[in-house]
């Protein structure tokens, strides 16, 4: 080897690492110096702007002392339940019905995704037209001569949450549907078959043999919702703007609402670590199961 | 027909139907004037094809003060999606590449850090990104939005191309450097001519949550600068005198245009890149 191509070998030992270099600083600093600096905000007395000073735990105190932000709570964990459970189950039915050697699979599967590729804005704009209790479905069934039909949801602050479901899951289902026939596809058939000469009814092979065989899919899928759940904020915007009242605020509202509009940083950044505790909270079991299958 | 096969049918139908119901009330509004909103019920088909919500959405309509319709949000919505989806993917693209091909101590950590941000909740960073911002003099304007959504969406498409990368042989990537071809020739004559799908699914996968996002939106744009989302919000709750609901359904279907056509043109690409952004790692 000559003198003269040894810069040339170093620099071309350096050349990934300065391509990646953008991303990884960029990685560094805005995604873990902004926690690390939002975490800050969270132990100082930032109102209106941003002081760094020390008060401990005082804003979380004030955001455990909040009303408001226990509603909040206890909406996402009703809509999160709700929504990932009612995704599941629709998502799952969806499949296996689709997994029957349907005609127009194709067709049906692109009905049933669409709304993936819609805004939450623009799927919360369409729901809040059709919930309106004046014109919408209330109004329909009232003029199809049922008159005491009632429904209205959206305006009442012990059901509004629904509502969100209803729209969450008429957005999301679909997903999970793509999911579970994928996964459908992949069990052996041979399996089913051998089964089936044993004779075994299909309900009951679905039962016992592939549903079972699905827990991976259903793995991926219920992190994936409750990551969409932990995260909702245009829907609620878009559908019920967090109304009636502050009735279907969830984290992610109340985490704007007190940091942008209000004027209480600290208590909008404790409120962000506490998003940011439920999502480590489901992320670190995933992570570990995931590294210990790929150990084995 | 057997009964079994007409349950299927029958389920597959409904469910299709609770699917298709809220567009279809969608467009019958946005085509009928506010007499026969008022009239009809929400199903009732209009009785002409009028387009003039249509209109009035795109360019009277009020979205808060200014009152000159979805048109400009729109182009905005252009001008931040088209800079950040090019960026973010050929970013992606050469990060996955580093990171199967010419992998060095410490490209798996980077990886894995970068997973990490795909997962985090957004708001935990909206506070100091919205200082920095400011900073950097760019607050409230499109290249703030743009800059954004580069660096948030690069963690995706670094995932999408590593993952695809990874089932490239490597033999082929070594016998091309013992041929004496370097890290750029490698990559233009035998990564990037097999890397179309992966791209199609990276351009899709970014130009679909950019043009639909609302909360980097609303929280680092203002005025004229605002993504179409922030305005289709806006226009729905601004409320002066009569509420236009054919309108706002007008407005919506505008907004959810330009992701509708490439979910149909391109669904194949979409859902691969859902289902690879599902099955992480």
């Amino acid at each position: 080897m000559n003198a003269s191509s040894k810069p040339k070998l170093s620099f071309g030992e350096y050349l990934p690492k300065i391509v990646v270099a953008p991303t990884f600083v960029a990685t560094l600093i805005f995604i873990y110096g902004f926690m690390l600096w939002n975490a800050w905000l969270s132990f100082s007395s930032s109102r209106m702007l941003p002081k760094y000073d020390w008060v401990g735990l005082k804003q979380y105190e004030r955001l455990f002392a909040n009303d408001r932000w226990w509603v909040a709570a206890e909406n996402l964990l009703i809509f999160g339940v709700l929504f990932i459970v009612t995704c599941l189950v629709i998502g799952l039915f969806l499949a296996i019905f689709l997994d029957q050697k349907v005609r127009a699979e194709g067709a049906i599967r692109t009905i049933y995704l669409y709304p993936m590729a819609l805004s939450f804005i623009v799927t919360g704009t369409a729901w809040k037209w059709i919930l309106n209790p004046e014109l919408g479905i209330q109004r329909m069934f009232r003029e199809m001569g049922w008159e005491s039909f009632s429904f209205d949801w959206l305006v009442n602050s012990d059901m509004a949450i629904y509502t969100v479901v209803i729209a969450g899951v008429w957005q999301s289902s679909g997903f999970v549907m793509a999911l579970c026939l994928a996964g459908l596809r992949g069990v052996d058939e041979n399996i089913v078959k051998a089964a089936r000469v044993d004779g075994a009814s299909m309900p009951a092979i679905y039962r016992r043999i592939i549903i079972p065989g699905l827990g991976p899919v259903f793995f991926s899928a219920l992190i994936v919702l409750t990551h969409i759940a932990i995260k909702s904020f245009d829907l609620i915007v878009a559908l019920t703007g967090g109304g009636p009242g502050y009735a279907t605020d969830v984290p992610a509202t109340f985490m704007y609402t007190y940091a942008f509009t209000r004027g209480q940083i600290g208590v909008g950044s404790a409120a962000s670590m506490m998003m940011l505790m439920a999502v480590v909270a489901i992320i670190v079991p995933y992570l570990y199961s995931e590294l210990r299958e790929k150990k084995q | 027909m057997s009964l079994n096969r007409i349950l299927i049918y029958g389920v597959l139908t409904l469910a299709a139907m609770f699917y298709l119901l809220p567009l279809l009330v969608m467009v019958i509004t946005s085509l009928k004037d506010l007499e026969e909103i008022r009239n009809g019920t929400m199903l009732t088909l209009p009785q002409s094809l009028n387009f003039t919500a249509w209109d009035k959405a795109w360019s009277t309509a009020c979205t808060g003060v200014s009152c000159e319709g979805l048109k400009g949000y729109f182009w905005n919505s252009v001008l931040i999606v088209v800079p950040a989806v090019l960026v973010s993917t050929i970013l992606g693209a050469l990060n996955g590449y580093v990171l199967t091909k010419w992998r060095f101590r410490g490209s798996n950590l980077f990886f894995g850090l970068l997973l990490i941000g795909t997962m985090i909740p957004f708001q935990v960073i909206l506070l100091p990104m919205a200082r920095t911002l400011g900073f950097l003099g760019i607050a409230g304007t499109t290249w703030g939005l743009i800059l954004v959504h580069i660096i948030y969406g690069l963690a995706f498409t670094t995932l999408f191309f590593r993952n695809y990368y990874i089932s490239v042989p490597s033999e082929l990537v070594n016998a091309a450097r013992i041929d004496g071809a370097g890290f750029w020739m490698i990559f233009y004559r035998i990564i990037l001519p097999i890397s179309t799908p992966i791209l199609v699914v990276s351009i899709i996968w970014q130009f679909t949550q950019i043009w639909n996002d609302f909360l980097f939106g609303v929280v680092y744009s203002s005025g004229d600068y605002q993504p179409i989302t922030v305005a289709l919000n806006n226009l729905v709750n601004t409320s002066t005198g009569v509420k236009e609901y054919n309108v706002d359904m007008a407005a919506a279907i505008i907004a959810a245009l330009p992701t509708l056509f490439v979910y149909i043109v391109a669904g194949k690409y979409f859902v691969r890149g859902l289902t690879a952004g599902a099955v992480k790692g």
